[in-house]
C-alpha cells in the first residue's frame, strides 16, 4: 500500500549474547496505514521494544525491510535517521526521559532546536503543546518538580512539538497507576482523533483497547492481529 | 543553533561548579602562566632594547694595556700605551665616524653644602656623538675647551638632581677635586646601561682638563680608553682589524709581540645581551605553555567523564533528532567555554601578578595585546583539540545502546 505509514517485510533481530546470537525478533511483516491506532502486546521477553526500537530508528535490523512514509531505512545514513526521528516520528518512552537540567518548555522545545527552528517560534510551539497537554503553568520548572504522569504528557508534548505523522510509545503508561493512565490514554485518543498514527505496547488489556488494532507478540514472532471495533 | 547550545554548555558547566571550577583551575593556571612569563620575558628583552638603544650604535673601545720593561702587556701598573695622536690616527680610517679618547673614574663632586660621587668622564666632542648624547638644557663644549683645557662641565640628570634640586645648574659652579668647573649644560636622561649602572650619574668634562685637573695623570696626551663608532655593523669588523694594524705599527710592534691594547666590540656585547634575553623568554614560554597543556590535559580529562556521566542524556538528544555534528558542538562548545573562561581569569590573574611583580621589584614587564591575544587563540586551540576526542566519542555513541545506559 503507497499510503503506509510503516511497512515491515521479514523484519528480525539478533543480539549478540554469551551463549551465541539470540534471536529476538524472526521475521515480522507489518504494515500500518496513515491514522492507524495500533497496540503491541505479548509475554515480557517477545520482542516489542525490540521491534519499536527498529520502527523508531534507534536501532537497525539484522534482517529484513522497513518502509517508513515510504522510505527505505537501510538506505539512510545516522544523520538522516536523525532527520527522521527528529521530523516524521515522535518516540515516547516508558521512564519518561526529560532532561532533568531543562525546564519543561526548553524539553518540549529540544526538537525543534535540532531542526533549526528560531527561538521565537519554539517558545511558542512549545508553550502551545504544554498548554494543549494542560501543564501551560509548569512552563519555567524543572521536571522533577511534576508527577510522572505530568512528566509523560510533557514527554508527549515533546514528541509532537515536531508536527510528527507518527508516534511510537513503549509502554507509556508502565510507570503510572491507572487513572494517569486513563488521563494519558486520552489524550493519545484526541491525537489519533487529529489524524496521527500511533503505535503504543502495553500489557495491559484496559489499555490495549483503547487502540483501534491490537498486534500480539510471542517469541519474536507477530502471533495475532486483529481489529478492536474501538473508536469506530 | 550556536545560541542555545551556548546556553546549555552554560547549563552543564553550572551543574557541576566545584568540578569545573577545578578543571578551569588548570587553564586559569597556564594562561597566567603564559602570561607573566611573557610579560617578564618581553619586559627584559624591552629593557635591552632600551639600554642599546641609549648606548650607541656600532661601538667599540680600545683600552691601554701598560708599558713595562720587557715589552710584554701587564693587567697594572705602568703608564697607558694609547695616545691621543692614537686616537686622531684612527679617525682618519675608512669606515670610522666617531673617535673619541676618553679617560674616566669616580670623583666626588661638591656644589655648595652638597656632595655626591660621580662618574668623572674627561673626553672630546665626538663622545656625545657617538654615544648619540644630547644636552637638553644650556649647550656642549666644543673642541676648543678641549685644546684649551677650560674647567667645564656637562652634568647627568641625576647629577643635577642631587646637586642641584630644584636649581638650574646652568651657570653654576660645582667642584671637582677641588678644581671649580662651570656647568654648561645638563645632559638628557638615558638610564641605566648593561651593566646596570646609571649612565645619568656622570659629569662629562674636556679630556685634556680632565688629565690635568681630575685624575693627575703624569703622561699628557696619553689616554686609558678610546671609544671608536664605525658607520655601519657591517663595517665593525674591517674597522676593528684596521685599528689593530694601524696600532701596532704606530707601536712598532714586532709580529712575535703581542697587542699592547685591548678591545672590545660594545655592540656585539649588547647583541648577545639582547640574544640571550630573548631565548630566555622563549624558554620562560615553553616552560609556562607546559602547564597550558597540562590544564588543556584536565580538561580531556573532564570532558571525558562528562560524557559518559551524561551518556543517558546522550541518548535521549539522539532520539528526539540530534544529529552526529549536533552533539559534537555541544560538547566541543562546553570544553571551549571552560577553555575560554579559564583564559580570561588567568589573563587578570597573569596580568595582575605581572603588575605586581613590576610595583614589588621595578622588573620592567610588557604587557602587549598580541600576547593576550596569543593566549585567547592558545586556550581557543587547547578547548577544541583536547575536546575533540571526548566530543567525537560522545557523537558516534550508538542511540539505543546510550539510552539503554545504566
Ligand atoms: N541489548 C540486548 N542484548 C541481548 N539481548 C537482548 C537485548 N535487548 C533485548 N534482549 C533480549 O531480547 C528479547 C526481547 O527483548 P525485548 O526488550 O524486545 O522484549 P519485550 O517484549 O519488550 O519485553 P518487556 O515486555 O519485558 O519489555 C529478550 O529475551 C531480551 O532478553
Ligand atoms: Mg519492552
Amino acid at each position: 500500500m503507497a499510503g503506509d505509514v510503516i511497512r515491515v517485510l521479514g523484519l528480525g533481530k539478533s543480539y549478540p549474547t554469551a551463549a551465541g546470537e539470540f534471536p529476538a525478533l524472526r521475521g515480522v511483516d507489518l504494515a500500518i496505514a496513515a491514522g492507524e491506532y495500533i497496540a503491541i502486546m505479548g509475554p515480557s521477553g517477545s520482542g516489542k521494544s525490540t521491534f519499536m526500537n527498529l520502527l523508531g530508528c534507534l536501532d537497525t535490523p539484522s534482517v529484513g525491510e522497513y518502509f517508513l512514509a515510504g522510505e527505505n531505512v537501510a538506505t539512510l545514513d545516522k544523520d538522516a535517521l536523525a532527520v527522521l526521528r527528529n521530523r516524521t516520528l515522535g518516540f515516547v518512552f516508558q521512564g519518561f526521559n526529560l532532561l532533568p537540567r531543562m525546564s519543561l518548555q526548553d524539553n518540549v522545545a529540544l526538537p525543534l532546536v535540532y531542526a533549526g527552528v528560531d527561538k521565537a517560534t519554539r517558545r511558542a510551539r512549545a508553550r502551545a503543546l504544554l498548554e494543549r497537554v494542560g501543564l501551560g503553568q509548569y512552563a519555567e520548572s524543572l521536571p522533577n518538580r511534576i508527577s510522572g504522569g505530568q512528566q509523560q504528557r510533557v514527554a508527549i508534548a515533546r514528541a509532537l512539538v515536531n508536527a510528527p505523522r507518527l508516534i511510537l510509545a513503549d509502554e507509556p503508561t508502565g510507570n503510572l497507576d491507572s487513572h494517569t493512565s486513563e488521563e494519558i490514554m486520552r489524550l493519545f485518543g484526541e491525537l489519533n482523533g487529529d489524524g496521527i498514527t500511533i503505535v503504543l505496547v502495553t500489557h495491559e488489556p484496559d489499555i490495549a483497547a483503547h487502540a483501534k488494532r491490537q498486534v500480539r507478540f510471542l517469541d519474536g514472532r507477530i502471533v495475532s492481529d486483529h481489529l478492536t471495533g474501538a473508536g469506530a | 543553533m550556536i545560541h542555545p547550545m551556548l546556553g546549555e554548555a552554560w547549563l552543564a558547566m553550572g551543574a557541576n561548579r566545584l568540578r569545573t571550577a577545578l578543571t578551569m583551575l588548570g587553564m586559569v593556571i597556564g594562561v597566567g602562566a603564559v602570561v607573566i612569563m611573557l610579560a617578564i620575558g618581553q619586559g627584559a628583552q624591552y629593557a635591552v632594547q632600551q639600554t642599546i638603544s641609549t648606548m650607541g650604535a656600532n661601538l667599540f673601545i680600545v683600552l691601554s694595556g701598560s708599558f713595562t720593561t720587557s715589552g710584554v702587556r701587564s693587567g697594572s701598573g705602568g703608564g697607558p700605551t694609547l695616545s691621543v695622536a692614537d686616537a686622531e690616527a684612527i679617525a682618519e680610517l675608512d669606515g670610522v665616524v666617531n673617535v673619541a679618547p676618553t679617560h674616566q673614574g669616580t670623583r666626588q663632586l661638591v656644589y655648595g653644602a652638597q656632595n655626591w660621587s660621580s662618574q668623572v668622564i674627561g673626553t672630546t666632542p665626538a663622545y656625545l656623538d657617538a654615544r648619540a648624547w644630547s644636552v637638553v638644557n644650556g649647550g656642549a663644549f666644543g673642541d676648543s675647551d678641549v685644546r684649551s683645557a677650560t674647567r667645564v662641565a656637562l652634568i647627568g640628570k641625576t647629577v643635577a638632581e642631587n646637586l642641584f634640586g630644584d636649581e638650574d645648574p646652568v651657570g653654576k659652579t660645582l667642584r671637582i677635586q677641588q678644581s671649580p668647573f662651570v656647568v654648561v649644560g645638563v645632559l638628557g636622561a638615558k638610564g641605566q646601561n648593561l651593566d646596570g649602572r646609571d649612565q645619568d650619574d656622570s659629569v662629562i668634562i674636556p679630556l685634556s682638563t680632565a688629565q690635568r685637573k681630575v685624575f693627575g695623570t703624569p703622561f699628557l696626551g696619553s689616554v686609558r680608553m678610546i671609544m671608536v663608532q664605525a658607520d655601519s655593523a657591517d663595517n665593525m669588523e674591517r674597522v676593528m682589524d684596521a685599528t689593530t694594524a694601524l696600532l701596532r705599527q704606530r707601536h712598532r710592534l714586532r709580529d712575535d709581540m703581542p697587542d699592547d691594547f685591548f678591545m672590545r666590540n660594545l655592540s656585539a656585547a649588547a647583541e648577545s645581551e639582547a640574544a640571550t634575553t630573548r631565548t630566555m623568554s622563549v624558554l620562560l614560554g615553553a616552560i609556562a605553555s607546559i602547564s597550558l597543556l597540562v590544564g588543556g590535559i584536565g580538561i580531556m580529562n573532564i570532558m571525558l567523564v562528562s560524557v559518559t556521566e551524561r551518556t543517558r542524556e546522550i541518548g535521549i538528544r539522539m532520539a528526539i533528532g540530534a544529529r552526529r555534528k549536533d552533539i559534537l558542538s555541544q560538547f566541543l562548545l562546553e570544553s571551549v567555554m571552560i577553555s575560554f573562561a579559564g583564559c580570561l581569569l588567568g589573563l587578570l590573574l597573569g596580568v595582575g601578578i605581572a603588575l605586581a611583580i613590576n610595583a614589588l621589584t621595578g622588573m620592567v614587564v610588557v604587557i602587549s595585546g598580541s600576547a593576550a591575544l596569543l593566549a585567547f587563540a592558545v586556550a581557543a586551540g587547547v578547548g577544541i583539540f583536547f575536546g575533540w576526542y571526548p566530543a567525537r566519542k560522545a557523537a558516534r555513541l550508538d542511540p539505543i545502546e546510550a539510552l539503554r545506559y545504566q
